[in-house]
């Protein structure tokens, strides 16, 4: 066991150089450079504009500006935003806590939604709820999520009137079940494509275990139907979906992307889509690493969930 | 037949069917898995039911059990259990039977138990879902259990988790959950048929000692007339979904009415302790020289030192002689497989050398070794999994060929050729695998096999997945081949009686080394190493001359026991 967490680390140290590099190069390839939005302002010279590039190293060869960046970065100093001056660490910080309320608790509600129309229709296999939850999942794969987000506007917000159509909290509020209340509509959003491809692999997963030989031995000992799904069913049908978890982490955080700046909810995403539009690079890098680190550290946790609930990966 | 058992007195029977009559879904080969079967399992006996595969046997045990799938229902008859009509009660009152009245164990002990509970967990589940005893008492109970069964530390095992154990420790596991309730009737589904020749020896043992201690009736499925032989008080026997033959054992086993079980009995592979007639081949030169040939498994990081290293093949010497057959006998994990691999190199060996026709090819690239490929073929173990379902037979029979250089015209005259010698109508060449029984299927790979002319071929338990009577057949067509092409054969099994048909010589390999090697007359009557009597004695059904081999007998002696088991 620790000679194979080890063995994941190290690999997940490497993954991370890679994909620091590969962003870095592309990052700097793109046309115009970090500079290039202030060729438009009138007021600035050529000579300004080299000044400011000796200023802040962007005249130094890449392969240099990349590990003084990354030297900075396994020190703690993920640099200074372009366009306020703010450490970019700081600016993350600011607005971690949003993007993980938000990431939470749509997974958690992707996951438990998911497994539950996925368990009951491989128990109940071509029943009318079966048949229901095939189709539910298909539409919800195949409309895109801002589809989603903008009728949800309209029906909750504007003709219901039920829900908040954005931000986190009412300025001057802030009381729990105020953000809560901003909640709803931005997860339940985020969550529907996370629960059809979740209940369609949980479905596939439980049919999978249903057919299994443990579970005729579960019969044939007299067990009820009930105690055979929860002891023996879902507990082995779940394993190969918390590989899955890890694996979808990503995909919830660039889903977070588009609802995000739907919902005007002040996360990540949003943050992300704002520093492309300024040519942030500092920021744009800081967030790629930062949610590259996450992603990892998803499969990591993955990982080591697995190999904690089988006894065959933790015992050997 | 039913009507002669209908004046049986209840108090003696355990179990009572009658007429039963398991209906298939529309759209299978028959309409019936079952029809019209009745029987009766008397209390302290064992009853074992016998048949080839497709006989409904199984069905039998699923619908006394009531774990028929959906699809297939029992249609008429009757299942009296201690005076109830199962087949009529509600799927509560039979659950509540179930695991309390009538226990079943399965086939395969690997997958028959939930990799994610500890042993005991499994074992206490029973009582708990009958609601008997208490938490405490459940343990001490599931503790006394693992002694019964006769597995070692029984407090450690308690804890342990399946995959840690072996095959037969977990079917004694299984047989342990089964008697956690004292249950009147044990229903085995091939409880053995998974398992190594001498564990099976040993559960075989546990389920007679258990039975007769607890004098519980046991309904005993199973397609080997040798662990009938061992085993059963009385014995139906099945084909087709019908009832052919019952009796007591002795009677259906020395003197069978029945066409079918005549055919059966006959069919079953016996150690002939006799040595094969071979061809007389002129030339007598060795084909295939094995010296030291060593194989190592890695698995894990060096780096982090957790690397396991299992040594599957270790040292392995042998010469094999021209239009000759070596067995080669082991038990699982002996490393009969991987010797099997190296010969024809679907993987590198580690060490020593393999001369064939005088020219070492262990050493030799994919590249270097490609020319000499079609010399050497191989027959594979499953006739489903080995044959690609989206090609013809003669797609599957002439592509080796035509990549190797072969006009197509010339490949597919020569398959037409090879499928009606192995038996097969030329009408097969069109057609897909799936359109073909398992038997049929194992003549297309050997015809596939044959298609290169080749110098040796490698059967790797080339009959295992087959019916006696099939495998009789398959066994009798690689004999004539041999006979007429004087190809070499590495004949690799589990199996000492089929190993007896068809070998010239055979090996004993275990954990990875040859531990004995010679005719079969001399590893079946006159075992030098200690390992190979146990393997020996452990054949089910052929004790009586194992014991003889035992004591060592004269010549004299071997030709009576040749004639008995003619007769």
């Amino acid at each position: 066991m620790p000679g194979f967490l080890l063995n994941r680390f190290s690999q997940s140290i490497v993954l991370l150089v890679i994909v620091s590099i590969i962003g870095f190069t592309v990052l700097n390839f793109m046309p115009g450079g970090p500079l290039a939005q202030f060729g438009l302002d009138p007021g600035m010279t050529q000579k300004d504009i080299e000044r400011l590039a000796e200023q802040l190293g962007l005249n130094r060869p890449l392969w240099i500006q990349y590990f003084d960046w990354a030297w900075r970065l396994v020190q703690g100093d993920w640099g200074h935003s372009f366009r306020d001056g703010t450490p970019v660490l700081a600016v993350i910080g600011r607005h971690l806590f949003a993007t993980l309320l938000l990431m939470g608790t749509s997974t958690a509600l992707a996951i438990a939604i998911g497994s539950w129309i996925g368990i009951r229709g491989a128990t109940h296999r071509y029943s009318l709820f079966d048949y229901c939850a095939t189709i539910g999942a298909m539409v919800a794969l195949s409309v895109p999520t801002f589809w989603f987000g903008l009728v949800g506007i309209y029906i909750f917000t504007l003709k219901l009137g039920w829900v908040p159509a954005g931000n986190m909290y009412t300025i001057g509020d802030g009381s729990v079940p105020d953000y809560l209340h901003h909640l709803i509509l931005p997860s339940l959003v985020l969550s529907l494509v996370h629960v059809a491809v979740w209940s369609r692999y949980m479905r596939t997963a439980t049919l999978d275990a249903l057919s299994q030989d443990f579970v005729k031995t579960a019969r044939a000992k007299g067990l009820s139907e009930r105690r055979i799904l929860l002891k023996h069913v879902v507990g082995n049908a779940l394993l190969p979906m918390i590989t899955l978890a890890g694996v979808q982490l990503p995909s919830i955080l660039t889903g977070a992307l588009v609802t995000e700046t739907i919902f005007t909810w002040p996360g990540m995403g949003r943050l992300f889509l704002d520093s492309l539009g300024y040519s942030d690079y500092p920021m744009v890098m800081g967030l790629l690493i930062f949610s590259a680190i996450l992603v990892v550290l998803g499969n990591l946790v993955a990982d080591i969930l697995v190999a904690l609930v089988d006894p065959r990966i933790r015992l050997s | 037949m039913a009507s002669a058992s209908q004046a049986v007195a209840s108090e003696d029977v355990a179990l009572s069917v009658r007429d039963l009559t398991v209906s298939l879904p529309a759209g299978m080969e028959r309409a019936h898995a079952v029809e019209n079967v009745s029987f009766d399992l008397k209390r302290g006996q064992i009853l074992c039911i016998i048949g080839e595969s497709g006989s409904g046997k199984s069905v039998t045990a699923n619908a006394i059990m009531g774990l028929l799938p959906k699809a297939i229902r029992v249609t008429s008859g009757s299942i009296d259990l201690n005076g109830t009509n199962i087949v009529a009660i509600s799927p509560d009152k039979l659950r509540n039977l179930r695991g309390r009245v009538v226990s079943m164990i399965f086939q395969d002990p690997l997958s028959a138990l939930n990799p994610l509970m500890t042993v005991g967990a499994q074992i206490e589940e029973v009582m708990a879902a009958h609601d008997v005893g208490t938490a405490k008492s459940r343990r001490s109970r599931a503790i006394d259990l693992l002694v019964e069964v006769g597995l070692p530390d029984p407090q450690l095992m308690y804890h342990q988790y399946p995959f840690r154990l072996s095959g037969g420790q977990r079917q004694r596991v299984m047989i342990a959950m089964a008697l956690a309730l004292e249950p009147a009737i044990l229903i085995a589904d091939e409880p053995t048929t998974a398992l190594d020749v001498t564990t099976q020896a040993q559960i075989l043992k546990l389920i007679r000692d258990i039975q007769r201690r607890k004098g519980m009736s046991v309904m005993f499925i199973t397609h080997d007339f040798g662990v009938v032989a061992e085993i059963a008080d009385s014995v139906v026997v099945m084909e087709k979904g019908h009832c052919v033959e019952q009796g007591s054992a002795e009677q259906v086993l020395k003197s069978p009415s029945h066409l079918y079980t005549r055919r059966l009995i006959a069919a079953v592979p016996h150690l002939t302790g006799k040595d094969r007639n071979p061809l007389e081949a002129a030339d007598r030169a060795s084909i295939l020289k094995v010296e030291c040939l060593v194989k190592t498994y890695r698995s894990g990081s060096a780096l982090f030192r957790t690397q396991r290293i299992v040594t599957a093949v270790n040292g392995v010497s042998f010469d094999l002689t021209q239009g000759r057959t070596l067995g080669v006998v082991g038990e699982s994990g002996s490393g009969k497989s991987s010797l099997g691999r190296l010969l024809i190199k679907l993987m590198e060996s580690d060490g020593g050398s393999i001369l064939f026709e005088g020219r070492d090819v262990a050493g030799l690239t994919e590249a270097e070794f490609r020319p000499l490929r079609p010399k050497i073929q191989m027959i594979f173990q499953d006739p489903f999994a080995s044959l690609n379902p989206r090609s013809t037979v003669g797609q599957i029979l002439t592509v080796g060929p035509v990549a190797h250089g072969v006009p197509h015209r010339e490949a597919g005259e020569r398959a037409r050729e090879l499928l009606s010698h192995v038996g097969l109508d030329s009408g097969a060449f069109e057609r897909y695998p799936h359109e073909f029984s398992g038997g049929q299927r194992q003549r297309v790979g050997i015809a596939r096999a044959l298609m290169f002319k080749p110098k040796l071929l490698i059967a790797d338990e080339a009959v295992s997945a087959l019916d006696v009577s099939i495998q009789a057949q398959i066994l009798k067509l690689l004999d004539q081949i041999q006979r007429e092409t004087g190809v070499s054969m590495i004949f690799i099994t589990h199996d000492l009686r089929v190993a007896s048909q068809i070998c010239d010589e055979i090996a004993v390999m275990h954990r990875g080394q040859i531990i004995e090697r010679g005719p079969p007359s001399q590893i079946f009557l006159d075992p030098k190493s200690a390992y190979t009597r146990e393997l020996v004695a452990a054949i089910p059904g052929e004790q009586p001359r194992g014991a003889r081999a035992l004591a060592g007998v004269n010549e004299h002696r071997r030709d009576t026991a040749k004639n008995e088991e003619r007769s």
